[in-house]
């Protein structure tokens, strides 16, 4: 039978840190080709409809960026989060909460206008994002409870409430019965950035900005040497006298606004109104683009893009071949399950064994004997 | 006296699948190893059997597909964790993230096909009994799997001298290792068989509880399930209770809307998830149960030396 075995390297490797996302792209792409394949399309032709033809022009390039910006900006959080061994996974409801939060100004106060508007709306977008993270933050510091479930159920409470609140009290009188609020006023509305050239608007900007800063902040400053330290040996830190209780808070704190501002921004930027889904998955996909990213802020902006092209790859197959959308999840959870896996070769060197290859171990054992003593 | 019967029957209904799901997961994290992809393999399973179904016109080779699927679909994570001992958060979280993909790409051509429901049991004279008949002679075969399934992992863990192994692999893989045992080989068993029962639960989705294929139709059940093995502090017999606690709820919640209590349906609806929540909440209160029972080596990647 053949084996794997892995052998730890001496110290981690520096090629295969660099190297690892690339090999799990290319990976991607081929376990992608047979997919395709499968399907009875041509992979150099369901490529191309995927990989390339929705970047060519200017205008699509501003989509790449509206779809990369909540991207960047959840998992820049998450990734602070995650070095920190802190598991927030309900960034998706984080994203909601910042969008209802944030849309209390236009919905509730339609006649409030002036530039005063859209700070209130994208600060209110950071507070509710952060409030609700601060729930599995104070669960898991007061009580000891799982971060992981209870992050992840508040996601399908934030869903439900969002569905309640455009078809119940913020429902659009006007609508026709709709699910959806009134359309935001223009001062609500966050500017394009080129309205000439395409639709992108300041929520890239903000997710540049985020990444920038979270990068200063853990190469730069204590409190990411904080993050890193609790995340990589949590006993070494609190001899440090770093509190991981404070730690469990700042991370979820941190996201949670990250993943706010995220919401409102989509909701103010791309949609302009509440309805009842605002978000195609942005804060699952956001865990991908974190690990992609190698959990550095600057190689979560590049990752941020790839993840992008995903899902605007996705919608161009589904209309030119006729494949399910659901193809982008799929290239999605691929790449994650391929860089995952590329990661192991930054710590271990991996070996083949076959069984004729192996010696009977009491062989190797054996000869490994006199080598034990010298080392002695 | 019959919606009394109705009522619990489809409690039973809504729990079996968190209860196979659950027990499956329990044995995986016994062994130690921490598999978040159940909401994955459910999802694998449920898409798995309906499709085998509906290809063969058969729900019992459906049933047995939905196994299969979730037992495969598991082997990835097995290969990931165990082999190249990766991160078993991250890669539970990806397998969930496939799962979902996968299945909404192979379901695209069941939507809004009829599907075919498992037979309930049929007893002449026994089925017939008022009352408890139905209940203990009249549900469909994969409640009684999920009995069956409960008491033997109850037996295999506490009664059998590999189970004892297995358990002694969750609380520290490296005594294990140096007393010979096959810590690897038993965890990917473990991970494999924690597959087959979330497929079958999924199956009982696709099969039983909904006969037809919606995507996404796992609804955070998985998860759920996730939360019932906390809950139960690793304990068979406790997942049990708590898999019919939160059935309960499930129906409750459904039973409310149909009588159309003054209270929007999206509050109910999210009644489950806060459940679990709560649930969760208070048996972490106690810290030292928790303690005593939770696998030592729960999450650790293992490698082992030579």
């Amino acid at each position: 039978m053949m084996r794997l075995e892995l052998v730890k390297r001496p110290q981690r490797s520096m090629l295969f840190s660099a190297l690892s996302p690339f090999i799990a792209f290319a990976l991607t792409i081929i376990a992608g080709a047979v997919m395709f394949a499968l399907l009875g399309v041509n992979p150099l032709t369901a490529f191309n409809i995927y990989f390339i033809e929705p970047i060519s022009q200017v205008w699509q390039l501003h989509e790449l960026a509206i779809k990369a910006a909540p991207l960047i900006l959840i998992a820049v959080g998450l990734s602070v989060c995650y070095k920190a061994n802190i598991w927030n996974i309900g960034a998706e409801g984080q994203f909601i909460l910042g969008g209802i939060v944030g849309s209390m100004v236009p919905v509730l106060f339609p006649q409030f206008e002036g530039p005063l508007v859209l700070p209130l709306m994208l600060l209110l977008g950071m507070v509710g994002g952060a409030a609700y993270a601060a729930i599995p933050a104070l669960l898991k510091t007061r009580f000891g409870t799982n971060e992981i479930l209870t992050s992840l159920m508040l996601v399908y409470v934030a869903q439900l409430f969002l569905d309640w609140l455009v078809r119940g009290p913020w429902r659009d009188p006007q609508g026709h019965g709709f699910p959806q609020t009134i359309q935001f006023n223009d001062s609500a509305v966050l500017p394009e950035l080129m309205p000439d050239a395409g639709r992108a608007n300041w929520g890239f900007v903000f997710a540049l900005v985020a990444a920038v800063l979270v990068w200063i902040l853990m190469s730069r400053m204590l409190k990411g040497f904080e993050v890193r330290v609790l995340g990589s040996s949590p006993r070494a830190g609190r001899f440090a006298g770093f509190g991981l209780n404070r730690m469990v808070f700042f991370a979820f704190l941190l996201s949670g606004a990250l993943a706010g501002l995220a919401g409102i921004s989509e909701v103010s930027g791309a949609i302009g109104q509440l309805q009842p889904v605002i978000s195609p998955g942005y804060g699952f996909t956001a865990i991908i683009v974190a690990f992609l990213g190698r959990l550095n802020p600057l190689g979560i902006v590049a990752a941020g893009l790839v993840l992008a092209l995903t899902y605007l790859g996705g919608e161009a197959v589904q209309s030119a071949l006729g494949i399910s959308d659901k193809v982008a999840r799929v290239f999605q959870g691929m790449l994650l399950f391929f860089v995952l896996g590329c990661d192991t070769l930054i710590h271990y060197r991996i070996r083949v064994i076959g069984l004729a290859l192996t010696k009977p171990e009491g062989v190797a054992k054996l000869e490994a004997a006199p080598k034990l003593k010298e080392a002695r | 006296m019959d919606i009394t019967v109705n009522i619990l029957l489809t409690i039973a209904t809504a729990a079996t699948p968190l209860l196979i799901a659950a027990i499956g997961e329990l044995v995986v994290e016994r062994s130690g190893v921490l598999n978040l992809g159940v909401e994955g393999m459910m999802i694998m399973g449920a898409v798995g059997g309906f499709g085998a179904t509906y290809l063969t016109g058969s729900p019992w080779i459906g049933l047995l597909a939905a196994i299969a699927m979730g037992a495969v679909f598991s082997l990835l994570f097995a290969v990931m964790t165990l082999s190249l001992a990766t991160n078993q958060v991250a890669t539970g979280l990806s397998l969930t993230l496939l799962g979902l993909g996968l299945s909404g790409m192979m379901g695209t051509r069941f939507v809004g096909q009829p599907g075919e429901r498992l037979p309930n049991l049929y007893i002449p004279g026994l089925t017939e009994i008022p009352v408890v008949g139905r209940l203990l002679f009249g549900q469909d075969p994969i409640f009684y799997i999920s009995i069956a399934l409960t008491a033997a992992v109850m037996w295999f863990l506490f009664k059998t001298r590999t189970g004892l192994t297995l358990r002694s692999i969750g609380d520290s893989h490296t005594s294990a290792h140096a007393l010979g045992i096959k810590v690897i080989r038993y965890r990917y068993l473990a991970v494999i068989f924690g597959g087959a029962c979330a497929g079958l639960a999924g199956g009982h989705l696709s099969l039983v509880y909904t006969p037809q294929w919606v995507e996404n139709m796992s609804a955070g059940r998985g998860w759920i399930a996730l939360a019932l093995v906390v809950f139960a502090s690793w304990r068979p017999w406790r997942v049990l209770a708590g898999a019919y606690i939160f059935g309960a709820v499930w129906i409750g919640q459904l039973h409310a809307q149909a009588f159309g209590i003054p209270v929007p349906s999206q509050f109910l609806s999210s009644l489950p998830y806060l459940a679990t929540v709560v649930v969760l909440v208070l048996i972490s209160r106690n810290k030292r149960l928790t303690m005593m029972n939770t696998p030592a080596s729960l999450g650790q990647p293992f490698v082992p030396d030579r």
